[in-house]
């Protein structure tokens, strides 16, 4: 049965697509909706503790790469991390909320935070390794049953 | 118009802008009883629209919204 539910898979791990993801989550959250956003692949850094990840050379090696909530860079114009600097200082200077408060805020509202079962486990990235407020990790099967009951479904 | 009406929360969300100004008001609209008023002091534009929109979807009262020079007012009935 379709409820005032929202769910997204959130599947990116770009810094602008993060800020659009948490500012419809808690828009809609504000608005009296219950929303869940499910982290997949890229996505899992805006979940991800800051420590590295990984048990073997690969897993080790994409430990390496991957960055925090704050450490993630724009889809374009990031240029080796000053893409990163100038949005924040841009947005600082305009008292946008940035990514982690955003994260912060989606918490106190309530936003359900579930991780991919299987992109941790390709990733070698344990429930250790993320934030304590998510959920537990689940599969596809989980998502599809609430965006089946969802109003809204997004994949950003 | 708004003289009539006994406002019971000002909320300054000025310097605030998307989500923030309707975040802060579901917050801030949770701890009010039903029937009580607040007004609203934003300077972002965007709430022109965001908070009727937000009023809508969350089932409240939006009793008028204005802008007043560089800053945009509006009152909000809680009735549910």
């Amino acid at each position: 049965m379709e409820q005032n539910k929202l769910s997204m898979v959130v599947f990116s791990g770009d810094m602008d697509k993060l800020m659009a993801a948490f500012i419809i989550a808690t828009g809609a959250a504000a608005s009296g909706m219950e929303v869940t956003m499910f982290f997949t692949f890229w996505g899992l850094q805006a979940i991800k503790k800051s420590e590295k990840t990984g048990k073997s050379f690969f897993g080790k090696l994409l430990g390496f790469m991957l960055k925090d909530i704050s450490g993630v860079g724009p889809s374009k114009m990031n240029f080796g991390g000053i893409g990163r600097w100038m949005f924040k200082k841009m947005m600082k200077a305009k008292n946008v909320a940035l990514l982690e408060q955003l994260r912060d805020i989606a918490i106190q509202l309530g936003v359900k935070l579930v991780p991919c079962q299987m992109s941790m486990e390709v990733m070698e990235i344990s429930s250790d390794n993320l934030i304590s407020q998510v959920s537990a990790p689940v599969g596809v099967a989980s998502f599809l049953e609430e965006a089946r009951n969802s109003k809204i479904t997004l994949f950003i | 118009m708004s003289e009539q009406i006994k406002v019971d929360l000002v909320l300054d969300l000025k310097g605030l802008l998307c989500p923030l100004p309707i975040v802060k008001l579901s917050q801030a609209i949770k701890d009010l009883p039903i029937g009580a008023v607040i007004e609203g002091v934003a300077t972002d534009p965007g709430v022109m629209a965001d908070v009727p929109a937000w009023a809508k979807a969350s089932g409240q009262e939006l009793i008028s919204i204005e802008q007043q020079g560089k800053e945009y007012k509006f009152l909000i009935r809680k009735i549910k």
